[in-house]
């Protein structure tokens, strides 16, 4: 009787046991069925918007910076403090040759105003090929950007960074907005309109079926009072971006070591080029917060139309940055003094 | 009595399970309309556009925005010969006494025009875009009138708008709640004018095609990107595109309304 019982106990306990193991089994059954989809949009497929791809950018807005090149003394419409300001005007663009500076063009500004197209890719990892960054690339030397998704923390902020920054991202819907820190000092515009390496960068990048739309918002508490503000649209190519120029390397570019050269501020003959060619004040041309809005242009009607007159009929210099349809740059003008950009001119130098 | 029950548990488990897992799922999806009317542009709508915005001139073209630019300068612009010769016989008097000085307030160069933008809804499948900068006003139809849409031709043409709708999550899974979107323009019916204030042309048969992105910065400032794609068969090689900021303002403070000026 009692081995009856016994084996009726054991019955009894192996059916709970068959039981228990079949909901758990059901359990992780379920959670694996409901899981599988999950699965399923792994990688790419998880993201709201595939950026992938080449991007090409339209060469209609800002055409004189993006393709020309700024002249030397347009900080028309950017914020710049007093210290952005002295810093711009004492710019030579000879000081790119020292060798602590050879690589100091290429910031992570570039993205936005260079002339180049991008490459955009995921960066991936794991079994499900999940998307931990999002990797961004013009030209080898500008040192990429690569937006982290996977949440990693900051890097210390004592740690000297590369060139290429610290930038973290999220979506919103199908926005990819994204936060740089760690960057280096580097150009806004290249005629010494510097951000410093307190600046962070916050990018917004708005896909539209085959058109993208980027925004940089630049904030710099040393040379900017204000946010300074970008945007450029782009629309997909087919055919890949190339990004195989070869990488920025410190190189002997004829400066001798202990050399700086600089102007002091106010005195590079060529400060005078927006009044020469666009009749825009030094005032203006200067920059400023209060370039930026609309109410700037009270301060220059009366004095900017009774010089209109004093236009040569038909422009001369500058006018077109297209040839038959295709943007090009440094095209050929009709007449007139070919004046001088910024880069183009040796600067006297400083010990 | 006990081992149905457990029976039962194991059998209805994944039951309930998988239905709560597809219940969250349809739940995601979002509301859906129940046999009823679609709602309004105004009520759909993923972000607020309203209010009072004005221009940021940057960097980007300064010297053609802020001030007239100079005679035969169209840099950026991807003219035509045709459009060259018209741009060369530019003559802003001529044009003010043939009261044509609204030509540089068109659709297809009003957003480039510094200025400040009143933002409202004139109706519920109706946005109304105001300028102080030559008056001018828009309108953006949600719903559009094949009447209205062919009627005279005008500086701010006729546009038909719809939002683009952005969700949580994407792929291949069912689209989540609405979290943000963009506007989309569509412009044509439009009288001839200028891109630029120096006589740069468009012809009447141009369209305009716009978005509206809100950007919202983690400092609270808020930014409306407005892309706009102008094509022109007749004076242009291929699409002018150029993007417009606008800073969000509190107030209507600096709206100073102002009439349209060949020159200025």
């Amino acid at each position: 009787m009692a081995g009856k019982q016994s084996r009726l106990r054991l019955a009894q306990r192996a059916r709970r046991g068959m039981l228990v193991r079949g909901v758990g089994c059901a359990i992780a059954l379920t959670l694996a069925a409901a899981a599988l989809p999950v699965r399923a949009q792994g990688g790419a497929a998880q993201e709201p918007v595939d950026l992938s791809g080449s991007w090409v950018p339209y060469f209609n807005n800002n055409v004189l910076e993006v393709l020309e090149g700024p002249f030397t003394d347009d900080w028309t419409g950017m914020p710049l403090s007093a210290a952005g300001r002295a810093l711009a005007q004492s710019y030579s663009a000879s000081m790119y040759a020292e060798p602590e500076r050879v690589c100091q063009l290429y910031g992570q500004w570039k993205y936005m105003t260079a002339p180049f197209s991008m490459r955009i890719w995921p960066v991936v990892r794991g079994s499900t090929d999940d998307i931990v960054a999002w990797r961004l690339q013009k030209t080898e030397d500008q040192g990429g950007m690569t937006i982290w998704m996977d949440g990693r923390p900051p890097p210390s902020k004592y740690l000297d960074y590369p060139r290429g920054a610290f930038t973290t991202g999220y979506w919103k819907g199908n926005t990819l907005i994204a936060h740089t820190i760690h960057m280096k000092m580097a150009p806004a515009r290249n005629n010494g309109g510097f951000y410093s390496d307190q600046a962070t960068l916050t990018s917004t990048f708005i896909a539209h079926g085959d058109s993208l739309i980027t925004v940089f918002v630049l904030h710099d508490p040393v040379y900017f009072t204000q946010p300074f503000v970008y945007s450029r649209a782009w629309s997909r190519s087919a055919r890949p971006a190339s990004t195989t120029w070869p990488p920025c390397i410190v190189n002997y570019e004829g400066i001798e070591e202990g050399v700086v050269p600089f102007f002091l501020p106010g005195k590079d003959p060529l400060l005078d080029q927006m009044m020469q060619l666009f009749h825009v004040p030094v005032y203006a041309s200067e920059g400023g917060a209060d370039t930026m809005y609309p109410a700037f242009r009270d301060k220059l009607k009366a004095q900017y139309l009774k010089l209109y007159p004093t236009f040569p009929k038909n422009c001369t210099q500058y006018c077109t940055t297209f040839r038959s349809g295709r943007p090009a740059a440094n095209l050929p003008q009709p007449v007139g003094r070919a004046a001088g950009k910024s880069g183009r001119r040796k600067a006297p130098s400083g010990p | 009595m006990r081992k149905i029950m457990v029976i039962s548990t194991v059998r209805i488990l994944p039951i309930l399970l998988v239905s709560l897992a597809s219940g969250t799922a349809v739940h995601a999806q979002g509301p859906r309309a129940a046999g009823g009317p679609p709602p309004s542009a105004k009520a759909a709508a993923p972000v607020d556009l309203t209010g009072y915005w004005e221009s940021l001139v940057t960097t980007e073209d300064w010297v053609y925005r802020m001030v007239t630019p100079r005679p035969g300068d169209y840099a950026g612009v991807p003219l035509k010969p045709a459009g060259i010769q018209v741009m060369d016989a530019w003559n802003p008097a001529k044009d003010t006494a043939a009261g044509e000085q609204c030509k540089s307030y068109g659709a297809p160069a009003i957003m480039r025009v510094p200025e400040h933008l009143h933002i409202t809804w004139q109706d519920d499948q109706t946005l109304k875009m105001q300028t102080d900068a030559g008056e001018q006003t828009r309108l953006f139809h949600f719903v559009p009138s094949m009447a209205a849409a062919h009627g005279p031709r005008t500086w701010q043409g006729y546009s038909v708008a719809q939002w683009e709708l952005q969700s949580q999550g994407g792929g291949r899974g069912p689209p989540g709640k609405v979290v943000w979107g963009a506007l989309k323009v569509t412009t044509d019916d439009l009288k001839a004018g200028y891109l630029r204030k120096n006589g740069v042309p468009y012809s009447e048969k141009t369209q305009v095609m716009e978005y509206y992105d809100p950007v919202q910065e983690d400092d609270g400032d808020g930014l409306l990107v407005v892309t706009s794609f102008v094509t022109d068969p007749v004076y242009l090689f291929g699409p002018f595109v150029t993007d417009n900021n606008f800073l969000k303002l509190s107030s209507a403070a600096g709206w100073e309304p102002s009439a349209c000026s060949a020159m200025w």
